[in-house]
């Protein structure tokens, strides 16, 4: 039985760890506009999907996956510029609206995903080998290392980014008020296009590291987008450790829950936990202590 | 009223004209055998409403070049139905009280099938329905057909090959689908028929990604033997994570996964898996003195060179549809509706795609297990298991 505790938590860890990634881009464009941006999901699906269409397009996998994170990225800013900013600029937008306008992009970019790629089911091969490895009797395939491996940097990354650098720090401080910001001379249009990047190039990067174990499909987008909404609600919309916990805390109570109780009751049992959490901490894990003047 | 009667002055001269060619030309050259249907051409049933559709275009088309049934030539009349059953009633209702047609070839999901069966039964109409679940002919409706084989089938078919192999005690694994629903409950039931005694019953969402907590468990059942009933990117999950915890037992998928793409997205962990499906899937393994033989390669042939696409099974039940109707018109010796009807009822040796189908009074789809070929994924591809 020892073993097999260890695999439901290898397997939890692996997706919760994607879940991470996807909460996290919530989190980034949560703090740039008060919004969110249900097109999260949609930017998973585009960095898969295009690292798919780029290996069979004849690239090696070390040049498809770059550029599909860079593209998503592209993608990104494309949506922000063409959806939210015009939205924005007429100034009546409020944060419902650009909410609405969100889903109205996730809609197009899924849509338009059927058109340029099909819809069939698609594969990417896996970055180095699939045969199983086995840990204290659990087994794990080596993706799953490369999912853990490219989200501990990809937040690491983050921390770096967010604390160290002067770009890092103009966003947090357009976070935190985008009046005083604009006022010191910060470029919050340029803020609001850098989050949506970084938002869709996390997505699309956790896209890549699954599309080998989870595949992909132009619809992919769709449960990965909600799950990352959960897990960025349990751990606290806005906080970036938060996104990493509620992603981790998710991904690892879906896979207890399906060992242990029932698989039948597998997302249940999830949701559920979710509620009770926010019942008691409504602000999420993390973002408890953060409370807002109204 | 000034305005409709110069009108209707205006038009008088036609009026006779227009009434004799109407009433005319069907007088002098025959009227053609008008054959309906409805399909989910589009939506998320395309993968069985596309190749069905496609297949009705071409055998119509190639019967006209054959000078038709009978010496009449065959219309298509086509609808839509995207998959939904409201839509598919409202066009069986179009399909039989304006365009008049003879029979009904159609309905590509049971859902749709099941909302048109008391159109058909109270208007006396053949419906040939290429929808897979039992309760479309069981309990059998007067004017109800069916080709594809049921999930029931693919049950027995498997539990069959599984007891072949010495193994008496099985785990179930299955989405939370339609398809995978239905086939699980039947596997349940038949499962004690075949003195299979099912030690595990696990389930995954439709969008999971990871079903190793399910297989762990599963590993630590004494099962003999997995059988996993699912459609779509689940099997090939499954599959995969099969491999990964380290389970070496005899895996069974069902026939909703064979195609190319279940062994192209499960990879090396498809080697060994077996499956039951229609000898269509592999036309070139088949002996040569295959009664089926000519029927799958000359069908399979026709559909790749005319849409350059590979064949689906989903394609075979159109072709099976059709070809039983025009066959039971030619015994019948005319598209008398009751009479059609019985002669598709007495249907017997009839070699298609899906098998050889024997109808009877009690038995409205009339295939037997022989229609299924085990089938195991050798080396990236199919093989038969003799």
């Amino acid at each position: 039985m020892g073993s097999d505790w260890l695999q439901f938590v290898a397997g939890g860890l692996t997706a919760g760890a994607i879940y991470a990634l996807v909460a996290l881009g919530y989190s980034i464009v949560y703090n740039a506009s008060h919004a969110i941006n249900f097109a999260q999901g949609e930017f998973v699906m585009v960095g898969g999907m295009a690292a798919v269409a780029l290996v069979a397009a004849g690239l090696p996998l070390l040049l498809a996956v770059p550029l599909a994170v860079l593209a998503a990225g592209v993608v990104g800013v494309l949506v922000e510029k063409l959806a939210l900013e015009p939205a924005q600029r007429s100034g009546r937008a409020d944060v419902v609206t650009l909410i609405i306008i969100t889903i109205g992009v996730a809609l197009f970019l899924r849509g338009l995903a059927q058109v340029v790629w099909g819809k069939g089911i698609h594969a990417l091969p896996a970055f180095s080998g699939s045969e199983p490895l086995a840990l204290l009797g659990a087994t794990i395939v080596p993706q799953s290392l490369w999912v853990l491996a490219g989200t501990t940097l990809a937040v690491l990354g983050l921390g770096w980014f967010f604390g160290r650098t002067l770009t890092g720090k103009a966003m947090r401080a357009t976070a935190h008020n985008p009046l005083a910001a604009r006022l010191m001379g910060i470029d919050t249009r340029a803020v609001m296009r850098l989050s949506f990047a970084l938002a869709a190039m996390l997505g699309a990067l956790g896209g890549v590291l699954t599309a080998p174990i989870t595949f992909t499909t132009y619809d992919v987008g769709v449960m990965l987008g909600l799950k990352g909404f959960a897990a960025a609600m349990l751990g606290g919309l806005g906080s970036f450790a938060g996104a990493v916990a509620g992603g981790l805390l998710l991904g690892l109570v879906e896979s207890l829950g399906a060992g242990f109780v029932s698989s039948a009751y597998k997302d249940a049992i999830a949701f559920v936990v979710i509620l009770v959490v926010l019942f008691f901490l409504p602000g999420g894990l993390v973002g408890a202590r953060r409370s807002e003047r109204v | 009223m000034a305005i409709l009667r110069s009108i209707r002055r205006a038009l008088s001269p036609l009026a006779l004209p227009l009434a004799v060619a109407l009433f005319a030309a069907p007088a002098t050259a025959q009227e053609p055998i008008r054959i309906g249907s409805f399909l989910a051409v589009t939506g998320p049933a395309s993968f069985l409403g596309d190749p069905e559709a496609k297949t009705l275009e071409m055998v119509v088309e190639q019967l006209n070049a054959q000078g038709g049934v009978l010496g009449r030539r065959l219309q298509l009349v086509h609808y839509d139905s995207a998959g939904d059953a409201e839509k598919a009633r409202t066009f069986a209702k179009r399909l039989i009280e304006q365009d008049r047609v003879d029979v009904i070839v159609g309905g590509s999901t049971t859902g749709e099938t099941m909302a048109v069966v008391p159109l058909a039964e109270q208007a006396g109409l053949p419906f040939v329905s290429l929808a897979g679940a039992v309760v479309i002919v069981e309990p059998v409706k007067k004017w109800v057909f069916k080709t594809p084989h049921t999930d029931r089938m693919a049950c027995d078919k498997i539990f069959v090959d599984m007891k072949a192999r010495g193994a008496t005690r099985a785990a179930l694994i299955s989405g939370s689908g339609g398809f995978d629903k239905s086939m699980r409950a039947e596997c349940l039931k038949v499962a004690p028929n075949h003195g299979v005694q099912i030690v595990a019953d696990e389930t995954y969402g439709a969008a999971d990604t990871d079903m190793t907590p399910q297989l762990t468990k599963i590993r630590a059942s004494n099962a003999q033997a997995v059988l996993n009933a699912g459609f779509g990117q689940g099997p090939a999950i499954v599959t995969r994570n099969f491999r990964q915890v380290g389970l070496t037992l005899p895996l069974y998928q069902s026939h909703g996964v064979a195609s190319k793409e279940y062994i192209r997205l499960a990879g090396e962990a498809a080697e060994g898996v077996r499956l039951p499906a229609a000898a269509l899937l592999v036309a070139d393994l088949l002996d040569a003195g295959d009664a089926q033989k000519p029927v799958v390669t000359g069908y399979r042939d026709a559909y790749q060179k005319r849409y350059g696409s590979e064949v689906s099974t989903f394609g075979g039940h159109a072709y099976d549809g059709l070809m039983l109707y025009v066959h039971a018109v030619k015994a019948a010796g005319g598209t008398d509706k009751a009479r059609v009807r019985d002669a598709l009822e007495a249907t017997r040796g009839y070699v298609g795609t899906g098998g050889i189908v024997n109808m009877s009074a009690s038995d409205h789809m009339g295939l037997d297990l022989s229609a299924f070929r085990m089938l195991e994924i050798r080396n990236g591809t199919w093989s038969l298991v003799r």
